[in-house]
């Protein structure tokens, strides 16, 4: 293709990317950089229906002076991404110097809100990343195997975890488990413990949520492997039975390498979703047990109702770097085998 | 006193009342357009008000929505604002009021507010910022018939005489978890430690400054007896908020419950419970530390304010519109929605609770425009220390931490 071809064929595609993705990042890391002005406080008198009560205020005139001057806020650098609520880089310090043992300093680690619900986020992704692609690649041979007439039915029920909205399924998982639901109440029973609550401890609480995850997703899975199953040649399948392969070896060794393109883009989907895992959490009301980084982002956008753009964006920014250091691996090796089939 | 002064909400209101009929709307043919969260008494004040001057009007459109307090600030910041009024509480109104998004009320209440009274008027140094209309405040729920099996027979009024009630409750085998509040992580959470340490005599800040000092004594003591609490308390608790402490009570299976005044009438009604249940249940004062203390509790309100981003005009009219709503007809008319502030209202068994935590002298919610920070900061902190991971002083000094770092992105803190 000319170049001048090429540049009027992807030129619609360029500018949609350009404007609804990098530029909004761009603006992101931007308004990361900077932090609200000083809010001018003045002592005031508060009077309402239960008497009156010195109280502070904002000084208006004063806190918009500062905000027409620079509309943008203060510009803070790094500062936001490097704070508490972030990277924490001096209160890793302070933990490394205070504390005697790795275990403690873990501890100190864990308590930081980023680095928690980094553990939480990344234990999350390796956890069910893999157990859908084992489990998405079973379903698919299993169903694969069926006889016709079944296969329908069994492709349909298959898939309907996803399209279940996921606040909606987490929220039925979430009451099914409650001590009075279907599931929560015949755990008790078979646990023999009428307090056992899935919902009280830090431990069942990540199991909860890994599971619905893995319950979610798998369709995904499954389904791209389907289709790939529909493409393995007959032909190899053929001939490595008669050189006297077993059923295990020839997924083994022949559909898998088969599929081995479609394994990579499924894990590359997996690990992008699954590192913005959110809506679980909140339907599990696990906020004292499991945060994610993008429950943060939610919380400082929503909770105090003076919304920290700031934080939400660093914090946005770094999740991005995450992702791309985490799909790196996999990347890398597209484009190697991208190179090799070019020459 | 002060009670008399809350519900006989000055004599003057009854002339407002035989008004009603030819409302004042104000100016005519305006747009009015109101937000306001979604509950009862919200919609009879809004309603009565579109029924008075929807007429008069060219437009009035009410967005009734749990999520008001979110998109207010955005809504009321273009000029001309979404809406031309939003109702507010004592922690929305400072959220509108950072930005400068209210107008003051003075001469609105001189054009066609006459009547209001003046304990209802929400003022900030003499501006008339909001007119309140109902109260609400968190307090105790007891079961008496539980109580008296364990032979207690009056509600318990300090924590300890609850904590005390709920050993016997579990003791005697009739309930393992008698107690149920709010302490679903998050605002909730921060919420009930409020409560408990406002009881304490805490201050939430260095006066004057946005510096914290939850880090304290009162801090200290008041998580202390938050775990005591939650000891009796539901394992879950962490995940429960209103909806849930309200059907724990309704299923009968809690005896003791610090939840919101509001719960009271939906409680105590014939749906949704056993007749065992609703009859038994007493409301009462907010515990207190010492006999006689202050009501572990904090005080609300809810008002009506009017945008600064609006013409002149459509302010007037909704001004109008709005207080034509606060009769006693209208209280009358709905009188168990509410702890009305206004004349006409008569507090029922369901408005006991909160009218004994008045009394009792209990604090307002701090209308401190930082405290939203500082509440957020505690909701989400807290978790550790009640799951048991973290002793008292590192929970709050992490709170601290988390506000502090808040506050300074916000500008609070340099």
């Amino acid at each position: 293709m000319k170049h001048r071809t090429f540049f009027w064929f992807i030129l619609p595609t360029l500018s949609a990317m350009i404007l609804f993705i990098a530029l909004p990042i761009v603006s992101v890391f931007i308004q990361s950089l900077f932090v609200q002005h000083e809010q001018v406080l003045v002592v005031s008198e508060s009077c309402g229906p239960f008497g009156c009560k010195e109280s502070t205020s904002v000084d208006l005139e004063a806190t918009q002076k500062l905000r027409d001057e620079a509309p943008l806020g203060k510009f803070n650098g790094l500062g936001t991404y490097t704070n508490r609520s972030h990277l924490a880089f001096a209160e890793i310090g302070e933990a490394w110097a205070n504390t005697e043992t790795m275990g403690e300093f873990w501890r100190e680690l864990g308590d930081l809100p980023f680095y928690n619900a980094l553990t939480f986020t990344l234990a999350y992704t390796f956890i069910v990343t893999p157990m859908v692609l084992i489990l998405g690649m079973a379903v698919a041979v299993g169903v694969n195997t069926l006889p016709r007439k079944l296969k329908g039915a069994a492709i349909f029920v298959s898939l309907l975890p996803f399209l279940v909205t996921p606040l909606v399924g987490s929220l039925i998982l979430f009451w099914m488990v409650d001590g009075d639901g279907v599931i929560g109440a015949t755990i008790q029973n078979i646990f023999n413990d009428p307090n056992l609550s899935l919902k009280a401890s830090t431990g069942l609480m990540w199991f909860m949520l890994m599971v619905y995850g893995v319950w979610h997703t798998l369709p995904f899975s499954f389904i791209t492997f389907y289709a790939g199953l529909q493409t393995v040649p007959a032909d190899t399948m053929e001939a490595a039975q008669i050189d006297g392969a077993s059923k295990w070896q020839r997924l083994v060794y022949v559909v898998v390498p088969h599929l081995m393109p479609l394994v990579t883009f499924v894990t590359l989907m997996l690990i992008m979703d699954n590192l913005r895992v959110f809506e679980p959490i909140v339907s599990f009301s696990a906020e004292a047990h499991a945060r994610s980084l993008s429950w943060i982002i939610f919380n400082d956008l929503r909770e105090s109702g003076n919304p920290l753009y700031g934080s939400a964006g660093a914090t946005s920014l770094i999740t991005i770097f995450l992702v791309v250091i985490l799909m790196m691996p996999v990347l890398v090796r597209t484009w190697r085998d991208f190179t090799r089939k070019s020459h | 006193m002060l009670i008399k002064k809350l519900f006989v909400a000055g004599a003057m209101a009854g002339l407002m009342g035989t008004t009603a009929y030819a409302a004042d709307c104000g100016p005519s043919d305006q747009s009015i357009r109101i937000l306001a969260s979604d509950f009862p008494a919200i919609h009879a004040v809004a309603g009565t008000a579109e029924g008075n001057c929807a007429e008069a009007a060219s437009e009035f459109s009410r967005n009734h929505t749990t999520e008001a307090r979110q998109i207010m600030n955005a809504a009321l910041t273009p000029d001309p604002a979404e809406y031309t009024s939003v109702i507010v509480a004592n922690s929305t109104l400072t959220q509108l009021m950072n930005d400068g998004l209210v107008r003051p009320l003075n001469d609105l209440i001189e054009s066609h507010g006459q009547n209001i009274p003046d304990n209802l008027k929400i003022a900030i140094d003499g501006n008339v910022m909001a007119i309140a209309f109902m109260a609400n405040a968190q307090h105790l729920f007891s079961r008496s018939d539980i109580l008296a099996q364990v032979g207690i027979d009056s509600a318990p009024s300090t924590y300890d005489e609850v904590i005390e009630a709920a050993k016997a409750i579990r003791d005697a085998g009739i309930m393992e978890y008698p107690i149920v509040m709010n302490l679903k992580t998050g605002w909730n959470v921060g919420e009930s430690f409020n409560l408990v340490f406002l009881a304490h005599g805490g201050e939430f800040f260095k006066p004057g400054t946005a510096e914290p000092t939850v880090n304290s004594e009162a801090g200290i003591a008041a998580l202390e007896t938050l775990k005591a609490m939650v000891e009796y308390a539901h394992p879950d608790h962490l995940t429960q908020a209103s909806n849930e402490t309200q059907g724990l009570w309704e299923a009968g299976e809690a005896a003791l419950g610090i939840m919101w005044g509001s719960r009271g009438a939906p409680i105590l009604d014939d749906e949704g419970s056993s007749a065992e249940v609703t009859s038994n249940t007493v409301l009462s004062a907010a515990p207190s530390v010492e006999p006689g203390g202050i009501p572990g509790a904090t005080l609300w309100w809810d008002g009506f304010t009017i945008s600064t981003n609006v013409s002149d005009a459509e302010a007037e009219a909704t001004f109008a519109a709005l207080a034509s709503a606060l009769t006693p007809e209208m209280v009358a008319a709905n009188n168990d929605d509410a702890v009305w502030l206004l004349e006409g209202f008569t507090p029922g068994p369901a408005a006991a609770g909160v009218a004994a935590t008045v009394q009792g002298g209990a604090q307002p919610y701090p209308m401190l425009p930082q405290i939203g920070l500082l509440h957020a900061a505690l909701g989400s902190e807290l978790s550790d220390f009640l799951k048991g991971d973290e002793s008292a002083e590192k929970a709050l000094a992490d709170v601290e931490a988390a506000y502090r770092t808040a506050a300074k992105e916000a500008g609070f803190l340099q």
